[in-house]
């Protein structure tokens, strides 16, 4: 019988038989990859946040959570504003180059929507710790005479504008991120909502 | 012996037991540094037994994990006793695996025809890693939470893909419940059955080539007319009883820690780890424990932005080749002799070298980069220093042959 097996036709089946098993295999993988993604839960935990800042008067800054990071909320007033300009030699992205940074409407001088109203992720952009904020000038606030005021990272010394903007020759790489976010109202923001989709 | 027979009908008791043990022959000539890869072993097994204890009590829930290790210290009976073993257990298991790899490099283990027992080690090595690192999140500590925090958002540093693969790995936007739940699936059932797998396989490619020894000759070329080796000397009952009396000092000196000082000074637990996670509130230093300090000294270190791509996005990559350099080894040292008792001045210089060097990086690793001068340099000068001389000592090692002047091997072990 050993002349009448057929080579090819075995090549062939075992071809087929070995394709199909992978492809089962794979089509078992995606599932299960498809498993570890973020759940509807965490999803739904995603979900956009809608802060009231009537009560923010110029100058204070409050942190909601947003997706698990904390999002500050600044409200600046006339002088830290015109300081903002001041400083733009000492910063490594003045004028928001890095454009996955923030969004299109947030790539201005003041990196917000409104201009006194700054909205940025507290996450600092070199490995993820939270900064802390410094609004005391010079000497005071313990980061030089020069200190305009900002946000200081404690875990590698990164320093930020009130703009959150990432000053030179620190470890992080580009300024805080500034999350999509829209007003439904005059105080009322919606972080998580881009500006085009609520108007859309 | 009726018993025993019935068995080997069925199952190669006696016939593994003689070729593994009895009738495996190991060079007569192992020193001090053939310790390690049997206390590798039992911390291994340590680790295991100590972890099914734990995860009889602990739950792995964001709401519950802090509080359910504070049960294990207080109210579990000698709970206190069985997380230390596997808190310090963790330490001690790298310190064994880290001087069972400097033993390699002393006596050239690594070398034809060991390069597969040395790849599946490395491969054990990584994996190691990955369980300490997924463990380490577990007791929800703030530094657990900060640390698996920064790991992970070096993967977003990944060109394309870096934030998606992110999302994926944590499952969730930020660390949080589904991450700690899966770390804990990695943590006791995927790693530790690989690891498991891996052991197996580094120890039947051990013994299908034979034991290398600190004269880094082949005892099998000198066969007396039995086929043993004449240098050979049965692993049971001789370097069973030897390791024995290896594990009794360990264990002495392991137990000494885990009763006197478990934490020792921060190095063994952080102390920011006694503090529930907090989004909020980063630790002052986010630094890992000190077997992995020196590759986060190297991700540190690489602070060029002029770099394509960015600095943080090279970090990334020069640790991930620190770690890929010793998988090429084999290869890249090319000398005629394998031990070092028989190379030159040039090998043995640029091996201590190496070692320093990678002790001050585990060291910088643990500190403040930039703000602290040692010496005449800031820390972070030194941890590039400490970069360069860790990739040339690998870089330049097909040369170092051509330079040094070896000195001839002798034809049986000392």
């Amino acid at each position: 019988m050993a002349d009448n097996i057929n080579n090819g036709r075995r090549r062939v089946l075992t071809t087929v038989t070995t394709g199909v098993g992978l492809a089962g295999a794979a089509a078992l993988a995606v599932p299960l990859v498809a498993s570890m993604k973020p759940s509807a839960r965490a999803r739904a935990g995603g979900a956009p946040v809608e802060v009231d800042i009537t009560d923010l008067a110029p100058g204070q800054m409050k942190v909601v959570e947003w997706r698990g990071k904390p999002v500050w909320i600044l409200r600046r007033d006339e002088t830290m504003l015109l300081e903002l300009a001041s400083i733009v030699d000492d910063l490594s992205d003045p004028n928001s180059a890095v454009v996955e940074q923030q969004p299109d409407y947030a790539r201005n001088a003041h990196r917000s929507i409104r201009s006194d109203v700054l909205v940025v992720l507290g996450v600092c952009t070199h490995l993820g710790c939270a900064p802390s904020k410094n609004f005391d000038k010079g000497v005071a606030s313990g980061l030089g005479d020069d200190w305009v005021g900002g946000f200081f990272c404690p875990c590698h010394g990164s320093k930020f504008d009130l703009s959150g903007r990432v000053y030179k020759n620190v470890p992080a790489p580009t300024n805080l991120e500034v999350p999509p976010h829209s007003y439904v109202s005059d105080n009322r923001i919606v972080i998580g909502i881009d500006e085009e989709e609520a108007t859309a | 012996m009726s018993l025993l027979n019935w068995i080997d009908d069925r199952f190669p008791l006696t016939k593994v037991w003689q070729e593994h043990m009895a009738q495996y022959y190991a060079p007569k000539n192992f020193n001090i540094w053939y310790y390690f890869g049997s206390l590798s072993l039992l911390m291994l097994v340590l680790q295991i037994v100590t972890g099914i204890v734990l995860t009889m009590h602990y739950k792995p829930d964001a709401d519950l994990a802090f509080a359910s290790v504070e049960y294990i210290m207080r109210d579990v009976p000698a709970g206190w006793f069985v997380r230390y073993l596997h808190g310090v257990g963790a330490s001690m298991f790298f310190l064994t695996v880290y001087l069972h790899m400097f033993r390699a490099l002393l006596y050239g283990s690594h070398r034809h025809p060991r390069e597969l027992i040395w790849l599946l080690g490395m491969v054990i090595y990584v994996a190691l890693m990955a369980e300490a690192f997924f463990g380490y999140l577990l007791p929800w500590g703030n530094m657990s939470y900060w640390g698996a925090q920064v790991i992970i958002s070096l993967f977003g540093a990944i060109p394309g893909i870096g934030e998606p693969l992110a999302e994926w790995i944590r499952g969730d936007f930020v660390i949080s419940d589904a991450t700690l739940n899966r770390f804990f699936a990695f943590h006791v059932i995927l790693l530790p059955l690989l690891l498991a797998l891996l052991v197996y396989l580094h120890i039947v490619a051990l013994h299908k080539v034979g034991s290398n020894n600190p004269d880094g000759i082949e005892i099998k070329k000198n066969k007396d007319k039995d086929g043993i080796p004449v240098d050979g000397i049965p692993f049971h009952p001789y370097y069973t009883v030897k390791d024995t009396f290896g594990v009794a000092v360990f264990m002495a000196v392991f137990l000494a820690i885990v009763f006197f000082v478990p934490e020792l000074g921060g190095w063994f637990l952080e102390k920011d780890n006694f503090a529930p996670a907090d989004i909020l509130q980063t630790p002052p230093d986010i630094v890992p424990l000190w077997y992995l300090t020196p590759y986060y000294s190297i991700l540190r270190a690489v602070t060029f932005e002029w770099l394509p791509g960015g600095a943080k996005l090279w970090g990334v990559i020069a640790m991930g080749a620190a770690i890929v350099m010793f998988f090429f080894l084999p290869w890249l040292d090319r000398a005629k002799v394998r031990s070092i008792r028989y190379r030159g001045w040039l090998y043995k210089t640029f091996l201590m070298l190496f070692v320093v060097t990678f002790l001050m990086l585990g060291y910088l690793g643990t500190k403040n980069p930039g703000h602290v001068d040692i010496f005449w340099f800031k820390n972070l000068i030194w941890a590039q220093i400490g970069l360069v001389i860790y990739f040339a000592f690998f870089l330049l090692m097909p040369i170092y042959p051509r330079l040094d002047r070896t000195k001839p091997e002798p034809d049986r072990v000392r």
